[in-house]
């Protein structure tokens, strides 16, 4: 087991210093630049300006200069907002996403995988096709258009939770709510897809024939193997809810990762664009690592291969 | 295959339980609105739009940052909250020497930083002699181009002291400033934040002389003058102002704090503003104009703002190479139709470049609708190049719902007029700046905001060489006109002047000048000592809040 986080730690490295290199020639190949302005800035500016964030030096040796920076944690100065680095405004931003994140998934989690058992469980009549068609809706309608139907019926209609903001618990509700939902969906299909197929293995007809009651066949015998795509699922998903939704982040005004990430690309906030990307795809690495240690742990078969 | 799931008793207890906990979370819930503390806490919560770049007022470019700066910092003089003519600030009282090319302002004494630091005229000199500094590369550096050779210094011809610029600190409490020539606005221009003072000793802690991005201006850091001092950034989030009981008139400063928020998104604006969020909006989008008109009808407001939506023409290459079809293309479109139709925000026809009653200058309507005159032009053009038609002609816009809208109406008018296939070209925001900027246009979308309430803020745009021209249009005669505008001490004369330059820009058409701009937003009752005004500027410490009275 030592061997198999050794070696992936291993092969995050180039991984990161590929992603790290293609991100940083795609922004500065990209057109226009972080100085570009309505009111155009005259040259001796610009020339200053250049010179400050070290873009007058040839693009190789600003490359080289990244990576050295990067290699000692130093993700530089963002472009956009001249007094912070990029690590702090990370690290303001995370945690907000990261709460964001977690949240959303216990709500996709908690509905999603008790819908897919029962929809398994009840296949073929209404308690089947209620929830898959609603997670089918749930998958076909876009973040923003549940997010405001969610914020008019509980906090315009009835008053229940603030329509925005991020300031406490009860502002967590409604965003958690509009992206686990979207989650809960797919959990929910995925569940009961793998489900079906492990109901139908042996090994939960000896454990239905030796007497087990329906319960233990479901919660001892047939969720473990049931939950494998889901599992699978959550890596990327986690990643994905964790490093910032830029949809839902505008719409309740969430100071998360997810906004950094989009409007570093538009504002070519060069260093902050590579910091996010890095940080998401670091995050992705060491999600699907995880992942792949739980997998082993719910299915033999897998820990074998490893 | 069905299989049965046990049924385990399930104690009434627990959902008892479980029903008592989810209404404390709900009761916890409900809070009341930031609008209905408001009026204890006498904070107004304010919708900022975009987050601002800088707050340093020498690096600052945006609107955003004005609404922030001139709670934190006040310059020489101030504004007066109605018509924005200047009124006693830092200076209690000014004179006007050698026909206004010098002024003498006399500080007032009691006028303290933050910290309680006195407020000096050195601290104007070394605030000047900052933002002019080459090394630090302010944007907004030429704001101070007025001042006696501040170019040479800004340009790094001179050092401070050689250039002898018109900067000077008579003692602690007189400052006196000499200017190139006199200039009529010079004291509106004052209330530019570029013109605003830092104070010296916290930007030596920092080092941030000549240094952009220093942490100086975050909360705890921050030493300013105005009325409100920072006490809380964070980023994306909520930016908050709190009384500062140093400022010279703390007295008659009635909010005890401003909540600025930025909030990009028009839409989540004006929810927020809906929830009792906000107190005011940035912005209104021009879809939800109707709704909220019939919803809120006392509480939106279309304001005068000064500033002009306009198309560039490139001169550079055909077809606008040729006066004919620039005239052609101004004169088919109906600018009242736009508005009305189209907009449906308040906006009115520009009918030319510079608002009408811009510092009190009315400029004769030049950009006039006649679309049989069009067609003979475009078929003089046509006839002459041996053409049938004009091959088709790129408009270029900036994504955005608003540009893309007004593109296609025009791209009806030219149509049904000249009969011209016109193919739109929405670009990204940076990816267009660097195409116009490079002159890889034929016809593209612009904007452009006064800084101050003069002509000149337009006018100065279409000088020869001029950055913002972008046009490759120049004219001597424009120049001169504009240069004799700037200077001159009668009225009567710059207005004069002024029309010259109108009535060039009507007779090349290297502009075509399309609509003014309407300030639109929401405003909650509660809220006074708010007034329209052109530059959307609304000095803080003559805002509050009061009840509503019932009807």
């Amino acid at each position: 087991m030592k061997k198999f986080v050794l070696s992936r730690v291993l092969q995050a490295i180039p991984t990161l210093w590929v992603i790290a290199t293609l991100t940083f020639f795609m922004t500065r190949f990209a057109p226009g630049g972080p100085f570009d302005a309505e009111k155009a800035i005259p040259q001796e500016i610009k020339v200053k300006l250049e010179s400050h964030f070290g873009l007058d030096r040839p693009l190789f040796d600003q490359y080289l200069l990244y990576l050295k920076n990067l290699l000692r944690g130093d993700l530089g100065p963002s472009f956009k907002y001249p007094g912070w680095e990029v690590s702090e405004l990370i690290a303001t931003a995370f945690p907000v996403s990261l709460t964001l994140g977690v949240l959303s998934l216990g709500i996709a989690l908690l509905i999603g995988i008790p819908a897919g058992i029962i929809a398994a469980l009840r296949k073929n009549t209404w308690l089947d096709y209620l929830p898959m068609s609603l997670s089918m809706a749930g998958i076909c309608l876009p973040t923003f258009v549940l997010g405001p139907l969610l914020i008019y019926i509980f906090s315009t209609q009835l008053g229940l939770f603030p329509p925005l903001g991020w300031y406490g618990p009860a502002d967590w509700v409604l965003p958690s709510f509009t992206l686990g939902l979207f989650y809960a969906a797919y959990v929910a299909r995925l569940t009961r897809a793998g489900m079906l197929e492990t109901l139908q293995q042996d090994y939960v007809r000896t454990a239905r024939a030796k007497g087990a009651s329906p319960w233990q066949v479901v919660t001892k015998h047939a969720l473990r193997g049931g939950l494998l795509p889901v599992v699978t699922y959550l890596g990327p998903a986690f990643a994905g809810l964790i490093s910032g939704s830029f949809i839902i982040e505008s719409i309740f005004f969430i100071p998360g990762l997810g906004k950094f990430f989009v409007t570093a690309a538009f504002n070519r906030d060069y260093t902050m664009v590579l910091g996010t990307v890095l940080f998401y795809a670091a995050l992705i690495i060491l999600l699907n690592l995880l992942v792949d240690l739980l997998q082993a742990w719910l299915d033999p078969k897998a820990r074998q291969a490893q | 295959m069905r299989t049965e799931l046990t049924s385990h008793k399930f104690h009434p207890l627990i959902a008892w339980v479980g029903c008592l906990c989810v209404a404390w979370f709900l009761q916890g819930c409900s809070r009341p609105s930031n609008v209905e503390t408001a009026l204890d806490e006498n904070i107004l919560h304010f919708g900022l739009g975009a987050e601002p770049q800088h707050l340093d007022p020498h690096l600052a470019t945006s609107v955003a940052a004005h609404n922030i700066l001139s709670a934190l910092l006040e310059g020489l003089v101030s504004e007066h909250p109605e018509t924005l003519k200047p009124v006693p600030g830092v200076a209690h009282r000014w004179e006007k020497l050698e026909e206004g090319k010098t002024y003498l302002f006399y500080l007032r004494d009691n006028a303290l930083w933050s910290n309680g630091d006195p407020v000096t005229a050195h601290d104007f000199v070394y605030s000047f002699r900052r933002i002019l500094n080459p090394n630090l590369g302010a944007q907004y550096a030429s704001m101070l181009h007025p001042l006696k050779n501040a170019k040479l210094y800004h340009e790094g011809k001179k050092t401070w002291e050689e250039a002898k610029v018109g900067a000077e600190a008579i003692d602690n409490y007189t400052l006196k400033i000499t200017l190139e020539h006199p200039i009529p606005y010079f004291l509106e221009l004052l209330n530019h934040y570029s013109w605003f003072p830092v104070h010296r000793p916290t930007l030596e802690k920092f080092d941030a002389f000549e240094k952009m991005g220093t942490p100086w201006t975050k909360p705890g850091n921050f030493v300013g003058n105005g009325p409100f001092q920072l006490v809380e950034h964070q980023i994306n989030s909520v930016i908050a102002a709190g009384k500062n009981k140093h400022y010279w008139d703390a007295s008659s400063v009635r909010l005890e704090g401003i909540r600025f928020y930025p909030i990009e998104s028009v839409d989540t604006e004006e929810r927020a503003y809906r929830a009792g969020f906000l107190h005011l909006t940035q912005s209104v989008s021009a879809d939800r104009i109707d709704y909220l008109k019939e919803k809120y009808p006392e509480e939106l407001y279309f304001e005068p703002y000064l500033g002009t939506y306009f198309y560039r023409f490139n001169l550079k290459s055909p077809p606008f190479d040729d006066l004919r079809v620039r005239q052609a293309f101004s004169l088919a479109i109906d600018r009242q139709r736009l508005v009305e139709k189209v907009l449906k925000g308040g906006q009115t026809p520009a009918n030319t470049f510079t608002p009408p009653g811009t510092g009190g200058f009315y400029p004769q309507p030049q950009f006039l609708y006649d679309p049989k005159k069009a067609r003979r032009l475009l078929d003089s053009y046509l006839s002459e190049k041996g053409l049938e038609r004009l091959p088709p002609i790129e408009l270029t816009y900036n994504t955005s719902e608003g540009h893309k809208k007004v593109a296609e109406a025009l791209h009806g008018m030219w149509n049904e007029a000249l009969g011209v296939e016109i193919r739109l070209f929405n670009m990204e925001w940076k990816v267009f700046l660097s195409t116009i900027s490079k002159g890889e246009f034929s016809l593209a979308r612009a904007g452009w905001i006064g800084d101050y309430v003069d002509p000149h803020t337009f006018l100065h745009m279409w000088r020869s060489g001029e950055g913002l021209n972008m046009t490759g249009w120049a004219n001597a005669s424009y120049d001169q006109a504009l240069k004799l505008g700037e200077t001159s001490n009668s009225e009567q004369e710059r207005w004069k002047n002024f029309q010259i330059c109108e009535d060039l820009l009507a007779k090349d058409f290297p502009v075509l000048p399309l609509y003014f701009y309407v300030h639109l937003t929401l405003r909650h009752p509660t809220v006074r000592g708010w007034y329209p005004t052109l530059l959307d500027h609304h000095p803080y410490k003559y805002v509050y809040l009061q009840k509503e009275e019932a009807p």
